[in-house]
C-alpha cells in the first residue's frame, strides 16, 4: 500500500443497480459516493467495467478449527472466503471439541476477528456434541462475546421432533434462528448418492428426496405451532422447494438456502464414481437442479449458502463408499452462481447482492448489510469482473482443501478487489498479504 | 480390452468374443495336462478386501492353468485390514510389477476408481465392486446357458430371444446388474422377480420387466430361472418379514420346480441357502446348472486373463 490512511477511491464501479459511479472508502466507511470524484492520498482503484457487489456473506461455512486443522483453519479459510468476494461467513458448530460452549464459539470469532480477512460468525450447536440428545448451552453462546444467532446441527439432523421443537421454541427467547440439515436419520442409513434410476444402475445405496423432504415438511409445521424462526440448510430437491413455497404462502417463517453446486450440477457426474462429486445432501437430478434455480429466482429459496466443505486429500483418494462428503466452494460460490442463474437470465445482480449479501446477513442478524452502497456504511463490497472467464484450477483455491468438483472446467467471472471494513483483503486478484490484513484489522477495531 | 469393470459397457461382439475363448479355454479342462503356457511371465495378483472363497480360487486356478504367476492379497492379515488405502496397496502392487490386478471390493465403483486413479497401470478386472457389478459372474452365467442351449455348436452365438427371470434380492445383487447388462446385450430378455423392498427404487433404465409373483412367472415358461442369494443381514432390516414368508413366496420349491419345463435352467451363482431361496430338490436337480457354472466360471476367467494379458492391450470400450 502507498499510503497509510487507508483510503481508497474506486473509479468507475458498476453497482448492483447499473448505475455507474465512483466510491471513496476512508475510515473504515464508505465516505463518498458519485462520479469525478477525487482523493489526493487515495489509493486508486480502477473499476473500470467491474461490477461492484456488497461484500459477501456466507451463511454456512466449515472452517474446521477447532480440531480439524488439517483440513482448513480459521486463516485459510478466511483466505477461501476473501478472493471469493466474501466479507464475512457463519462458521459452522462441527469443530472438535463441537461448537456447543460460550468458550469454543469466543475462540472461533477471536481467530476470525485476528486474521481480518473476513468477519467470523460462529454458528453454535443445538445440541451438546451434536449428538441430538440435549440442547447445548444456547443462552451462553448467544450472549458471549460471539454473539451467536445461528444455531445448527449441521452434518447430523435434529431428528427428535420433541427436541426440534424445544430447540425452535428455545431460540425465540434470543431472537435466534435454527438452521436445519434436514436428513431423516433411518431413511438415509449408509447413504451414497441421490436415490433414484442412476443409483439403483451403480448399486450406491440411495439418500432419497422423501428424506429432506419429510424433515422439511415436520419442521415447518413446527416452526409454524411455536412461532419460530426455522432455516432450511443446502436445499437440494424439486420437492422441498415444493414444500417451502408452501410453508411461505402460509404466512411460516422460514428461510431457505441453496449450495451453488446445487445449482450448477447434478449427479450424472456421479457415474465416474470420482468422490469430488461426494457431498451430502447429494447432487440430484436435472430436474431438481431447474426447480432449485426457480425457486431461488422466484424467492421461495432465500439465498445461497456455499457448505464449503474442505477435506485432506487422502479424504478423497479412495473408493466412493469410504470418501468424505463435502466440496470446497467459497472461491467459486460467486462464478457458479454467474454460471447457473446470472447467464440463464434469473437473477440480476441486484437479486446476486440479495441472495448472497444481505438476505443472509439478515437471517444471520449481522448488521451493516441492509443497505449496502450508501454514505456512512462500513466498507464491505467485493469489485467482480464478470466479463473475465478462466479454467477453475487448483491455482484459483486458497483454502487447504482442493475437494472442487469446477477442477478444469470454465467458470465465467473473477474476483478483482475484496474490501474488508474498509481495507483490501483482495487487490488485482490476489489475496493481499496476511500480516498486513491482520494489522489493517487490528488498527480497525481501534 | 484395457479392463473389464462392468458389463454394461461390453457390446455383443465383445462379449460373444470372451465367450468363445473361454470355450477354447473349457477344452483345456478336458485334457490330462490342464495348462497352458500361454501368460508364462506375467504377474496377476488377487486383491480381496472382501471374503469370496469361490470367486478368489476361481480366478486362483483359472491364472495358473494360464500358468500366469499368482499372488493374492486377502483382506483378512494383510495391511488392507489394518486400514491400508486402496491407493497405497494399488502403488504397492504396481511397484511389484502386477500386470493384472484381480479386485473385489465392498464399495461399488473400487475397480473402476482402481483403473482410472493412475495409482497403477496394470489391467484391472472387477471380481465383484459393492451392490455394482460381477462381470465375469454374468459371463460365466451367459456361457452355462448358451452351451446348454447349443452344446458343441456354441462359438459365434448369442442368446438370442432365450428368456431369463431372475428373482431374489436384485436391490443388493451386483450378480444381478451384471446378468441385467449382459443378457440384454447378448438377444435374451430379462424379467426380474422380486418383493418391490429388494428391488431398486427406480428401474426405468433397465431393459427388463419387473413382477413380483413367482408364480405368475413361473407359469410364462420361462427358458432360464436365476435364483438371488438372500443375504442373512437382509432379515432384520424389515426387508421382508421373515425367511418362511420369503421361502413361500418367493423360494423355488419343489412344487414350482416341477411346474417348469423339463429343460428349463435352474441357476444360482451360490453360495445357496437351502430351503430358503431355493430347495434342495431344485438344487439337485437336473435342471440345476450350479455345478456347471462353477466349471465354467474357472473357462471365463481364464479367457478374461487371456484377453487382458496378451498381446497388445487397447484402449478400454
Amino acid at each position: 500500500m502507498t499510503n497509510d490512511s487507508n483510503s481508497m477511491l474506486i473509479t468507475g464501479a458498476t453497482l448492483p443497480d447499473g448505475t455507474v459511479t465512483d466510491l471513496i472508502v476512508a475510515g473504515g466507511v464508505i465516505a463518498e459516493i458519485g462520479r469525478g470524484l477525487s482523493s489526493a492520498d487515495a489509493t486508486v482503484i480502477d473499476a473500470d467495467g467491474l461490477t461492484a457487489l456488497p461484500g459477501l456473506v456466507d451463511l454456512h461455512t466449515h472452517l474446521r478449527e477447532p480440531g480439524f486443522e488439517q483440513s482448513e483453519t480459521v486463516l485459510t479459510g478466511s483466505r477461501a472466503a476473501a478472493i471469493g468476494g466474501f466479507t464475512a461467513v457463519f462458521a459452522m458448530a462441527n469443530t472438535s471439541p463441537v461448537s456447543d460452549t460460550a468458550g469454543v464459539v469466543e475462540q472461533v470469532a477471536s481467530l476470525g476477528a485476528r486474521h481480518g480477512y473476513v468477519t467470523v460468525r460462529p454458528i453454535g450447536a443445538v445440541t451438546v456434541g451434536l449428538a441430538g440428545e440435549k440442547l447445548s448451552e444456547i443462552g451462553a453462546m448467544a450472549q458471549s462475546r460471539a454473539n451467536v444467532g445461528v444455531f445448527s446441527d449441521d452434518g447430523h439432523c435434529v431428528s427428535d421432533a420433541l427436541l426440534m421443537r424445544r430447540a425452535l421454541e428455545y431460540v425465540k427467547t434470543f431472537d435466534g434462528v435454527i438452521a436445519q440439515h434436514a436428513q431423516e436419520p433411518r431413511l438415509t442409513e449408509g447413504a451414497q448418492m441421490n436415490e433414484g434410476a442412476l443409483s439403483g444402475e451403480l448399486g450406491l445405496a440411495g439418500w432419497p428426496a422423501v428424506a429432506e423432504e419429510s424433515i422439511i415438511a415436520r419442521d415447518v409445521l413446527l416452526a409454524q405451532h411455536v412461532g419460530a424462526r426455522l432455516h432450511i440448510c443446502h436445499v437440494s430437491t424439486a420437492g422441498s422447494v415444493d414444500v417451502i413455497r408452501w410453508a411461505k404462502a402460509r404466512g411460516i417463517t422460514v428461510t431457505a438456502e441453496v449450495t451453488p453446486h446445487h445449482l450448477l450440477l447434478s449427479e450424472d457426474l456421479i457415474r465416474s464414481y470420482d468422490t469430488r462429486y461426494k457431498v451430502n445432501p447429494p447432487l440430484r437430478r436435472n430436474e431438481d437442479v431447474l426447480a432449485l434455480r426457480e425457486g431461488l429466482a422466484d424467492g421461495t429459496i432465500d439465498i445461497v449458502a456455499t457448505d464449503h466443505a474442505p477435506h485432506p486429500l487422502e479424504a478423497k483418494e479412495c473408493a466412493w463408499a469410504e470418501a468424505a462428503n463435502g466440496m470446497v466452494g467459497l472461491e467459486s460460490a460467486l462464478s457458479v452462481v454467474h454460471a447457473a442463474v446470472v447467464e440463464s437470465g434469473q437473477l440480476d445482480w441486484n437479486d446476486v447482492a440479495r441472495v448472497l449479501s444481505s438476505k443472509p446477513a439478515e437471517i444471520g442478524r449481522l448488521a451493516g448489510y441492509s443497505t449496502p452502497f450508501a454514505v456512512g456504511n462500513i466498507a464491505n463490497f467485493t469489485l467482480y469482473n464478470a466479463a473475465a472467464s478462466r479454467t477453475f484450477g487448483t491455482e484459483h483455491l486458497h483454502g487447504k482443501g482442493v475437494n472442487s468438483p469446477y477442477l478444469a472446467t470454465t467458470l465465467p467471472g473473477q474476483v478483482i478487489a475484496t474490501i474488508h471494513d474498509g481495507y483490501a483483503t483482495v487487490l488485482d486478484g490476489v489475496l493481499v498479504d496476511a500480516a498486513e490484513v491482520a494489522s489493517k484489522a487490528r488498527a480497525y477495531r481501534g | 480390452m484395457k479392463h473389464l469393470l462392468s458389463t454394461r459397457d461390453l457390446d455383443r461382439a465383445t462379449a460373444v468374443g470372451i465367450l468363445d475363448v473361454a470355450e477354447d479355454m473349457a477344452d483345456v479342462a478336458t485334457r490330462e495336462v490342464k495348462k497352458l503356457p500361454t501368460l508364462r511371465g506375467k504377474t496377476v495378483i488377487n486383491l480381496f478386501f472382501e471374503d469370496s472363497t469361490r470367486t478368489r480360487t476361481s480366478f486362483e486356478l483359472a491364472a495358473k492353468r494360464l500358468s500366469a504367476d499368482l499372488i493374492t492379497f486377502s483382506a483378512k492379515g494383510s495391511s488392507v485390514s489394518k486400514g491400508e488405502s486402496l491407493k497405497d496397496t494399488a502403488q504397492t502392487l504396481a511397484a511389484m510389477g502386477a500386470d493384472a490386478v484381480v479386485i473385489r471390493h465392498s464399495a461399488s465403483g473400487a475397480a473402476q476408481t482402481l483403473a482410472d486413479s493412475g495409482w497403477i497401470d496394470a489391467a484391472v478386472l472387477n471380481a465383484g465392486d459393492g451392490t455394482h457389478e460381477h462381470p465375469t459372474q454374468a459371463l460365466l452365467d451367459a456361457f452355462t446357458m448358451r452351451r446348454r442351449l447349443h452344446g458343441a455348436a456354441s462359438r459365434g452365438k448369442d442368446l438370442d430371444g432365450l428368456r431369463v427371470t431372475i428373482v431374489g434380492d436384485v436391490l443388493h445383487s451386483r450378480v444381478a446388474r451384471s446378468n441385467v447388462w449382459l443378457l440384454n446385450t447378448l438377444g435374451a430378455t430379462v424379467r426380474l422377480v422380486a418383493p418391490a423392498t429388494l428391488l431398486p427404487a427406480n428401474t426405468s433404465g433397465w431393459p427388463v420387466t419387473i413382477g413380483f409373483d413367482l408364480d405368475e412367472a413361473i407359469n410364462d415358461d420361462p427358458d432360464v430361472v436365476m435364483m438371488l442369494r438372500i443375504q442373512a443381514e437382509r432379515m432384520h432390516a424389515a426387508f421382508f418379514p421373515n425367511a418362511r414368508e420369503y421361502s413361500r413366496q418367493w423360494g423355488l420349491d419343489g412344487e414350482r420346480l416341477e411346474r417348469l419345463r423339463p429343460d428349463t435352467m435352474v441357476m444360482h451363482p451360490g453360495p445357496m441357502n437351502r430351503g430358503l431361496e431355493i430347495s434342495a430338490s431344485a438344487a439337485d436337480s437336473s435342471r440345476s446348472t450350479v455345478l456347471e457354472q462353477v466349471a465354467n466360471g474357472v473357462s471365463i476367467r481364464m479367457a478374461v486373463l487371456y484377453l487382458l494379458l496378451s498381446g497388445d492391450r487397447e484402449a478400454t470400450a
